[in-house]
């Protein structure tokens, strides 16, 4: 069963809910796709088992063999290659890896080589598998870094995804393979309209899912009304707690020190199971 | 014009908080939001007259003519994307590099604009706010940064001083929404992932050698981490020129779609009030910013 | 010589051009026989790389100079590659950068800034 954990606005509570999640399993497989900014690490701290370098495809030339015919420079649709005074230059930095230029060279004189962008960690928490996509500061895309996450991924076991914020490219890579999608909204305003973009996505996408309303305070809840307007199934509402929010500063795994939470945790689960099986 | 950008790494620390009090506090005449995933800006900022909506075309998307195509596969073969399956398109997965239809052999696919967003721009004879939506599942959000920004500062030629808010992360639309801007303030907050994240937000933005601050945004959740954040910033010679307590007032003027300046007598009112004042007097109204860099 | 300068109209006497990668257009003007002309830059619609790509139009146009306010290193790569001279724009219309080019009054533009994509750098 593969839950991906997603919002649109940022730090409404993604990576808290992925990790206690992942941590009151039985056994699961955390996946952080947020390469740009990944934190499950930091609450989870695996023992490091193995470190991956991801590299993409970016062009190479041999100049014995290039006549500046100029085909490749005309051709990229991101202006990787120039020519100037008769040399090829290649800013392989903003390369999509498309490989056209090398397709389409008619010497022949562009191959392709790897360039790193980031890595994979591989590692371990108690009963908790994890893998952390990290982008190099100065790349543009964690995408081909979490397509590899997804390959890696185990096939046939409990893995929770922790998505990034938005609805961008980053994201959709990011919950391709899920079986449920667990919304996390926060009861504001800015809240529900970033609700509406990811609720946008997972229809399209056809995923079954439903929403945790996180740090809810009494009075106001545009998020549940919204919700109710849609007719989508709230999983839980998790109420504002300084005290947990004390916890999550310091990194710790609120399941591990909290009996009232371990049981929101393990409902949680359950539901998400009971919706899944449907 | 001096820019001045909001940035903070990690996600919900407080910039549109932020911004929208700086820009209700110094009158500002330009301002931005320059998170074209998830603009919230609009929402806290005074009431401007109806936007002026533009598409905006990202990347072409390659479209195959049905009547053409011999279903030989080659495209879906060489495609490095995955965007081909069973002869058409996935829009969501094509970056428009065209190779498909260089490579088909009977001509049969052409690229084509697609819209991928779209532009707003609010002005009044005083003031105007640029910002922008980009579509869900859409990439290469630096180009339309980079446009929100163009719109501001052709529209705005009066203002002296523009405010933008940003977006969280460190990727493309982080990096197109620095150029050009005098300084950044990073918005900081005192947890782990968001001490994690901040450090890497300000390699980004000491990469791109432009000036930074930080202010410390619920600084009272964990003192002993604020501690650590100004200790971090100290020894980068980076000034931390103030600090915000949590304040539930916050979510209430938020809800009313106002910014927390209208409550200038509430805890984050006062302490943003006197960052404002910190920043402007000291780093943006004379030579401009000239905090943290090397 | 050839010298070129970002403009955002059709008409030397507008102001240089802040952005040198998305400037709409660029003057050409021969200091040999006074004559101009305007280049589209079709750098200013790409997603990115768009200083690449409007340094590649300089050297296709034969300009043997540039005046600007400010270059991306990437774009300084190409335009040192093809020995294309970087002189600072001043305050002022395209015209009067253009004169004081002329009469040596500009100097060298000597900082360059990362590409706003990437650490900089192209490697062949």
């Amino acid at each position: 069963m593969k839950i991906a954990v997603l919002s649109g606005k940022g730090g409404t509570g993604k990576t808290f809910i992925s990790t206690n999640l992942a941590c009151i399993a039985d056994k699961a497989t955390y996946v952080d796709c947020d390469v740009e900014e990944p934190n499950g690490h930091l609450f989870l701290k695996p023992e490091i088992t193995k470190r991956i370098p991801i590299s993409v495809l970016v062009p190479h030339v041999d100049e014995s063999r290039c006549t500046a015919c100029r085909k490749c420079v005309d051709f990229c649709k991101y202006n990787v290659l120039a020519l100037a005074g008769d040399k090829l230059m290649i800013f392989y930095e903003i390369c999509h890896s498309c490989g056209g230029c090398t397709l389409f060279c008619p010497q022949k004189a562009l191959t392709e080589k790897e360039r790193e962008v980031g890595v994979i960690e591989e590692g371990v928490s108690e009963n908790v598998a994890v893998l952390t996509g990290l982008l190099n500061t100065g790349e543009v895309s964690g995408v081909p870094i979490i397509k590899h996450l997804m390959e890696k991924m185990p096939k046939h076991e409990t893995v929770v995804i922790d998505c990034p914020p938005g609805s961008a490219c980053v994201v959709m890579e990011s919950i391709r393979e899920a079986d449920f999608c667990i919304l996390v909204a926060e009861p504001t305003s800015f809240g529900v309209h970033n609700l509406t973009m990811i609720y946008e996505l997972v229809t399209l996408f056809n995923i079954p899912f439903g929403v945790v309303i996180n740090k809810v305070l009494p009075g106001e809840n545009p998020a549940q009304k919204f919700c109710a307007e849609h007719k989508i199934n709230i999983l839980t509402q998790i109420p504002f707690d300084e005290e947990l929010g004390r916890l999550n500063s310091k990194g710790h795994i609120v399941v591990d020190e909290s009996k009232k939470y371990r049981k929101l945790f393990q409902e949680l689960l359950k539901t998400v199971e009971g919706e899944v099986a449907k | 014009m001096k820019q001045l950008l909001i940035l903070s790494g990690k996600g919900g620390t407080g910039k549109t908080t932020v911004s929208s009090a700086f820009i209700e506090l110094s009158k500002c005449q330009a301002f931005a939001d320059c998170d074209v995933d998830a603009p919230n800006l609009h929402f806290v900022v005074t009431q401007m007259p109806e936007s002026e909506k533009t598409d905006y075309y990202g990347f072409q998307k390659a479209v195959i003519d049905e009547s053409k195509c011999i279903k030989c596969g080659l495209c879906e073969k060489t495609c490095r994307f995955d965007a081909i399956k069973d002869n058409m398109v996935g829009l969501y997965e094509c970056e428009g590099c065209s190779v498909c239809a260089e490579i088909c052999p009977v001509q049969a696919i052409t690229m084509t604009d697609h819209a991928s967003g779209s532009m707003m721009l609010y002005q009044n004879k005083d003031t105007v706010f640029s910002t922008a939506q980009l579509n869900m599942g859409s990439g290469a959000p630096g180009k339309l940064v980079a446009e929100v920004k163009k719109r501001l500062t052709n529209a705005a030629t009066t203002a002296k001083m523009a405010i933008i808010d940003g977006s969280p992360g460190i990727g493309c639309p982080v990096i197109a929404s620095i150029s050009g801007v005098d300084m950044v303030l990073i918005v900081a907050e005192p947890t782990i992932s968001g001490i994690h994240d901040m450090k890497r937000i300000i390699d980004t933005a000491k990469h791109f050698g432009v000036s930074c601050a930080v202010c410390i945004n619920k600084f009272d959740v964990n003192e002993d981490n604020t501690k650590e954040i100004e200790r971090y910033c100290n020894n980068l010679k980076i000034p931390v020129i103030g600090r915000i307590p949590f304040d539930k007032t916050v979510i209430g003027a938020v809800n009313k779609c106002q910014s927390i300046a209208c409550y200038p007598d509430s805890p984050a009112g006062k302490a943003i009030t006197l960052i404002w004042d910190n920043l402007y007097y000291n780093y943006l109204k004379g030579g401009g910013g000239n905090a943290g860099t090397n | 010589m050839k010298v070129v300068v970002p403009v955002e109209s059709k008409s030397l006497e507008t102001p240089v051009c802040p952005s040198f990668g998305r400037t709409p257009l660029f003057v050409l003007f021969d200091t040999e026989n006074k004559k101009h002309e305007f280049l589209n830059n079709e750098a200013a619609a790409s997603q990115g790389g768009a200083g690449i790509k409007a340094a590649q139009t300089l050297v296709d146009s034969g300009a043997a100079a540039l005046i600007t306010y400010r270059c991306g290193e990437n774009a300084a790569q190409v335009l040192n590659a093809a020995n294309i001279k970087m002189y600072k724009a001043q305050d002022g219309t395209a015209g009067e950068n253009i004169s004081k080019f002329i009469d040596g009054k500009l100097s060298l533009l000597t900082e360059t800034h990362p590409g706003f994509h990437n650490h900089g750098g192209a490697k062949g």
